[in-house]
């Protein structure tokens, strides 16, 4: 599915990488714990409750380029600026990490596990 | 070729500095990706380790034509059991750092999933050495 197919489901709002949401993506993973995210072999869309700079730099130094934060969390300008040099996606969702994780599974995206 | 990095207590917004740079300069010398990843992700978790736990200190890396050496040594309080904190889950992380999203006792059992040599030498207070080596073939 598209991103934009994400973004419509979450009600989402884009707070970087609009002109991406064609990108077509199919696995996400969803975790605060940055270690977590580390260990991950494959590059999954990740939902997340943590919202700040080691979110971006965890995404970096794992591959991943698209976030999508839960409960209405906003990436900083900091944030926006270090996934900009990075050609992330940044999506807000307005709801919890279980209501978040659910409507994407309605949607068919797939875990990694 | 030899980079130096300096780590300071506490600044967790340049956590990640070093091992971003790295990851660019791999990436310029056209390092397999899925090698670079390894690389960084152990040195990310390193720098988190310096500036969560200690007081300051260095990353020092030196890239070969067939491997990456890098060093993180801090100042700090050091770590009296080695092997405990090695156990995945052990942590001694304040309430700080998890808010970060590290601190779950990972960080350590990353980097040695991820590298090919590790050691980790320590003296209670005065710092502790972290040395990794990943090869890239």
């Amino acid at each position: 599915m598209t991103l934009q197919s994400i973004v419509d489901k979450l009600g989402a709002t884009v707070a970087l990488g609009a002109e991406r949401l064609d990108t077509e993506v199919e696995h996400a993973f969803a975790s605060d714990l940055m270690s977590d995210v580390l260990t991950l072999k494959d590059t999954p869309v990740l939902v997340t409750g943590l919202c700040n700079v080691q979110t971006i730099r965890t995404c970096d130094m794992a591959n991943l380029d698209v976030v999508v934060f839960v409960r209405n969390k906003r990436p900083t300008e900091d944030m926006i600026e270090l996934a900009e040099d990075n050609d992330m996606v940044l999506i807000c969702s307005q709801y919890s990490m279980f209501k978040t994780c659910g409507l994407l599974w309605e949607l068919g995206m797939k875990p990694l596990y | 070729m030899h980079q130096e990095y300096t780590v300071i207590e506490g600044d967790f917004v340049n956590a990640g500095k070093a091992s971003s740079s790295v990851k660019k300069t791999l990436k310029q010398l056209n390092v397999n990706p899925q090698v670079v990843k390894r690389v960084v992700v152990a040195l990310y978790e390193a720098e988190v380790n310096a500036i969560a736990h200690a007081y300051g200190g260095k990353v020092l890396v030196d890239i070969d034509a067939d491997k990456i050496k890098m060093v993180v040594a801090d100042k700090g309080p050091g770590i009296p059991d080695i092997a405990l904190a090695m156990q995945e889950g052990y942590s001694t992380a304040r309430p700080e750092v998890r808010d970060m999203g590290f601190g779950a006792g990972m960080g350590l059992p990353n980097m040695q999933k991820n590298v090919d040599k590790l050691n980790v030498t320590s003296e209670v207070g005065v710092g502790t050495t972290v040395e990794m080596e990943v090869n890239f073939g």
